[in-house]
This record gives C-alpha cells, structure tokens and sequence, in this order.
C-alpha cells in the first residue's frame, strides 16, 4: 500500500526521492502516526512534501490512494441507503424528468456516471465546481441535483463527519498554476542574475589583501576589486491597449519587478505585433523609436523578453499593410524575425491561460515565430522562461 | 522516551504542526517551517526549546551571511595586528579561530535547539555549504586540523520566507511544514492564551474586524497574526469602548489604530478610499 502511494506521488509530478520515502518509514517505525490517519497525513505531509505550492497535488494524491481507509477505522455507521435517495427523488421529479433519467440508463447508472464524472473533475484540478454547476446539457445541472446534497464519494460526509483534511484542499491557491504578484515574480526572475566584476576597483578585497599582505612578511598591502554587479540586461516590448487591457495588472506586476530586479532594462510598448517602429511610453504618440535603431543600438547578449496576449487578425502578423493602426510596408513577421536574429535569447510571455491559446489562431503562428519559446505568465511558466533565457 | 511537543501556554501549535515538531525531534532531523510573515515561525523554535527544556542557540541570516561563519571564522587580522605588537599569543592559530553558531551547537552539554532563521535571506547557495554539516553533524577546522562532532544532535529548526527556492538536496534532507493563517477558531485561542484577561465581546469584534480587513482585496500586505496581537495590546492600552470597533455607518469603518494593522502606505490609502465609498453608497 505504501508504494502504491509513493509511486502515485511520483506520477502526479511530486518531487519525492527514496531518501524521503525512507524518512517516512522510518517515522513510522518509529510509531510517531500513532495508528491514526490524520497523524499519518501530517506525518507523510511533513516528511514528502518540501514546497508549499505542491501541497495541493499531494492532498489530491493522498486522497485518492487512501479513500475508503476511514471508514475502515471508523467500523460501521449507519449509511444513507440508496433507496430513501431514489424516494426522494421520485418525490421531487416531475415525470418527464423521470423519464429522461430513464434514457439515461437508470438512477444507478445516473448517480454512476454522476460519480465517475465527479472523479474526474478532482484529478483534473482545473474543473472545479464549475463542470457539474454549469453545463446545461448535463443532467446533472438540469435537474439542480446538487452533488453535495447527493453526498457521492469522498467529497460528501457520508459518515455526517467533517470533510477530511485532505479534501479540504485548503492549500489550492500556492498551486504554482495561479497568478502571480510582484514579489514571486521577483524571485522568479532573480535566477536571471548573473553576477560579474567589472569596472572600476573600489571595494577592499579582503581575502586578497590578508593574502599578499601574509606574502609581504607581514607588510600591509591594500587590494580592491570591483563591485559585483548583475550584469544581464534586458529589452522589453510590451503589448498595450485593445485585447490587452485585461492583463494590465499583472503587467504591471511583471514590469515593477522588472524595473527593480534589473539594473539595464529597455523597454518599449507595441501594439498587438512589433513593426518598424516602437514607442517608449505607453500612451505610443510623439516617442516613436525605429525598430532597426533598437536593434543596431543594443548588443547580442541583451535579451529580449516580448509580453502579449498574440490575439490579434492573422493577417497582422503576415501581410503588408495588415497592421489595425497604420499601414505597415512590411509584415510583423519580418520584423519579429529580424528581432530575433538580432538578440537570440528571446521569450513570449502571454497572460492567456495556457490552454486558451489553441483558440486563437494568432497565438499559434506567434509560437512558431518564436521557436515554441512562448510561456505562460504565471509562476510556473516564469521559471520555464527564464530557464530558456539563461541557456 | 523524548518529551513531546504540544504547544505551550503562550503558543498555540496546531495538530500537523505538533506532529511535525515530533517527527524532526525524534528522527533528529531539520525542520523546515514556511509560512506568511507574521505567523509565529521564529516563535516556534523558542517555544520548541522552552517547551522540551533546551537550551535555544538562534543564528539570523543575512544577505551578507556565509556557511562558513556558522561553523568558524579565522580572524586573520587581529592575528596579524598582535604579530605587529609582538604577543605571544600569535603563534597558537587556535587563539584566532572564533567559534560559530553550529560548533557553539554542537558542543553544548544539553543538545539544544538551533534555529536557523530566514536561510532564504543568504546567498542561493548558503543551504548547500551546511549539507554535509547538518546531515552528519560534523565538521573539520582546517587551521587547527582538528574534526567537530556533534555531542547529541541537536533539534534543527529553520525558518524561510520564501524569497529564494531552497535547493533540492537540502530540502530532502528536512521535514517542512507549511504554517497556514490560522482559521478563526485557532485565532480566538491564540488571542486567549496571549490576552486571557481581554474581554470576550471585544475580541469578537475584533476579530470580525480583523478577518474583514485580511478580505479587502489588492492590499499588498496582508496583516497577520503577529499585527493582530499587536493591534489587541494597544486597544487594551487604549482600553477603547467595544463600540469603537462596530460598524455605525457602512460595511467597512476604518477600525481605531490601524497602524498596527496596516504597515503599507499605498494599503491604507486603498482602505481610507474603500471606507469612503462604502460611506458614500449608503
């Protein structure tokens, strides 16, 4: 039973090792669950789980590998039988409606599927309550069964108990799934930093002085080094205005932690697809730069991080004249390319959740622009982005 | 049998944090507590160590910290300076090595409590240089060549604010718990057991007011247990009339003494403008 559950730990992507399995026997030998299933939750939880923001994964986990272990533990109580549900049921609907349950195979068959689709939501996170509550053609949101109140599986307390502290899920929201704020942003992109000494020598370099100081014969000789600086150094072109007004706030998020993260950032706004001119400021009226002065102006190394949503008429990004605000002589895709080729580490971050992109069809052509290079603005895909611009 | 840890009179540990004290304690391994500021993390290691009758030795990390001053420093300056002077001390290197928080640790009589406090202040790779040290518990001074071992191991508890990712390796080798923002339930022990002579109603209202404020949306900084303690003590200092804290005209009044509560500018602000709008809808 143990390894079934450290191996569904390892399948849900939990960062778990043999050493912390051991750990845990350990514990356990060492009789610190106390034979009871909550100790044991907090003790597995203590012992497998190193981040907060895998919490959630491992609550869903546990839940599925242990269910039913309480009502082992508990002996027997009294369970609703199914028929007083169906009397109710039959109390309530109206004929037809009996009927249609009819087609659908029955009230077993019903509260099966009801089940199985209820199982099915848990492992896929992102339904939430949102799947049974809302599909108008489901039969379950027709006939406002509530799933609650039909109390299936493990979500209900069927044993008139609290709901278990794993289904409670209390952890969902450090998800590394969810959206972000400055401050996890920050620490996302601090592992952009790269240190290096350059410049002038102003700062005492103690080592080095006790060092040739001790080769002297004891005869004080000063060394300085050069502060340590951050030294990378980024453009930013960000989309404003149209599509984009949904994201402004985690823009901003994005480019405060930006601004203080990074001593040499450029940034500049753009409208739906970079052409041949970009603007400084985001009202995009008298500040107008040329796209060719940005690329003869800053060096290679500089990287190049563009932040949209990519929702925008195909025709923007691949025909002359296809851009909404002006004719543009030559089409966003030339000039996303030669973009490119001038700063090869580049990245697209979208506010779009990452599933919504297949939608557009914009968003697709952008990616293969980019090479794939395109990620979602949210903790998880920070870190794949500045995974791909530290390459 | 190692004594167990339930909490103490002025700490409320919840059940997973209790059973998570007790594994760290009894496998002898680090714990690792994260959690929102202001939720009793640094507390937990002092309690931990008055609870079990420890002695606590606590090691605050900095920006500037390394691994290696935990552990000892070479004080190559004064040694050169008495050489200058012509003390005889200079020729034992001994007489400049200055012990760190680990050997002081390590060499107590008890085993005592170590608490490594804000490890994600230090360098991204300050966890890693304390591997080998906190797993076996010994280390080796090269001046004097001689090995550090730990007489018992003592009970390591490290804290994190999270503002750099601990490396893996280290993080295999902990327990971690998670501290979550108390519910209401826990807060109202937690505010008894710090102010068991506050009035019942007050701090009913208090606490209403309080969970109201955590819900007000976009505030950069949440306030947390630690500011609401602070908030009680000085309504108590005020000795301010329950109805101080009642809302008379709108759903959010801004509450008396907010300092304590409201640590940010920019979140005041947002709350004085809510307030008004609250006031101006009714």
């Amino acid at each position: 039973m143990f390894p079934t559950f450290f191996l569904a730990l390892r399948e849900a992507k939990l960062p778990v090792s043999l050493k912390e399995y051991l750990a845990l026997m350990e514990a356990m030998r060492a009789g610190l669950a106390e034979y009871s299933l909550d100790h044991f939750y907090f003790l597995s939880r203590a012992c497998l789980v190193k981040d907060e923001r895998n919490l959630d994964k491992f609550d869903r986990v546990f839940g599925q590998c242990f269910q039913g272990i309480e009502s082992v533990e508990q002996g027997i109580e009294a369970e609703i039988p199914a028929e007083w549900l169906r009397a109710l049921g039959e109390r309530l609907l109206s004929e037809e409606e009996k009927r249609k349950i009819q087609a659908l195979g029955g009230w077993d068959k019903l509260m099966e599927t009801l089940k199985k689709r209820l199982e099915e939501q848990k492992e896929r996170h992102s339904g939430g309550s949102k799947w049974i509550g809302t599909a108008g053609t489901s039969p379950f949101g027709a006939y406002g069964y509530n799933p609650e109140g039909v109390r299936i599986g493990q979500d209900g307390s069927r044993h008139r108990r609290a709901v278990k502290v794993w289904d409670k899920r209390e952890f969902r929201n450090f998800d590394d799934t969810v959206e972000l704020g400055t401050r996890n942003i920050k620490v996302a992109l601090r592992r952009l930093r790269r240190w290096a000494r350059q410049g002038a020598a102003t700062e005492l370099d103690l080592p080095g002085t006790i060092a040739s100081t001790a080769r002297n014969a004891g005869t004080l000789d000063l060394r300085l080094v050069p502060e340590r600086r951050n030294t990378v150094r980024v453009l930013l072109f960000l989309d404003v205005g149209g599509s984009m007004d949904d994201h402004i706030r985690v823009c901003d998020e994005l480019f405060s932690a930006a601004r203080s993260e990074f001593k040499h950032l450029e940034h500049f706004y753009f409208h739906n697809c970079p052409y041949e001119g970009v603007w400084r400021n985001n009202a995009r009226r008298d500040d107008r730069v040329d796209t060719w002065s940005v690329i003869h102006t800053y060096p290679a190394d500089y990287k190049l991080v563009f932040v949209g949503d990519a929702s925008m008429s195909p025709y923007e990004i691949f025909e002359p004249g296809g851009a909404v605000e002006h004719w543009n002589d030559e089409a966003g895709a030339a000039w996303m390319e030669r973009l490119l080729s001038a700063f090869p580490h580049a990245v697209w971050l979208n506010p779009l959740p990452e599933d919504a992109w297949a939608y557009t069809a914009s968003v697709e052509m952008i990616n293969r622009l980019m090479a794939g290079r395109m990620f979602p603005l949210t903790l998880a895909g920070l870190d794949a982005a500045t995974a791909e611009l530290g390459r | 049998m190692i004594m167990s840890f339930q909490g103490t009179e002025t700490y409320v540990a919840t059940e997973d944090l209790r059973v998570a004290v007790n594994a760290a304690v009894a496998l002898e391994r680090p714990l690792l507590v994260k959690g929102e500021p202001g939720t009793g993390k640094t507390v937990l290691a002092h309690e931990v160590a008055k609870a079990l009758g420890r002695p606590l030795i606590p090691w605050h990390i900095k920006s500037t910290t390394k691994a290696q001053q935990g552990l000892y420093e070479y004080d190559a300056v004064s040694r050169l300076r008495d050489s200058q002077l012509g003390d005889a001390r200079v020729h034992d290197i001994a007489n400049y090595i200055i012990r760190g928080k680990l050997w002081e640790a390590f060499e107590a009589d008890a085993a005592p409590v170590l608490l490594i406090d804000e490890i994600d202040k230090a360098d991204i790779e300050f966890p890693n240089d304390l591997l080998l040290e906190l797993d076996r518990m010994e280390f080796y001074v090269y001046e004097t060549r001689q090995t550090i071992k730990a007489r018992q191991r003592p009970i390591v508890i490290i804290t994190s604010n999270n503002e750099k990712e601990l490396p893996d390796a280290f993080l295999r080798r902990c327990f971690f718990h998670y501290i979550r923002f108390p519910d209401r339930d826990t807060m109202q022990k937690i505010v008894d057991v710090h102010f068991p002579k506050l009035r019942h109603d007050l701090v009913h209202e208090a606490l209403r007011v309080f969970y109201q404020l955590r819900e007000v949306p976009g505030l950069k900084k949440r306030p947390s247990t630690s500011e609401l303690l602070d908030w009680l003590k000085l309504l108590m200092v005020e000795d301010l009339p329950v109805e101080a804290l009642r809302a008379k005209d709108g759903k959010t009044v801004i509450p008396p003494l907010y300092g304590a509560l409201l640590k940010n500018e920019q979140d005041v602000h947002l709350f004085e403008r809510l307030a008004f709008m609250a006031r101006r809808d009714r």
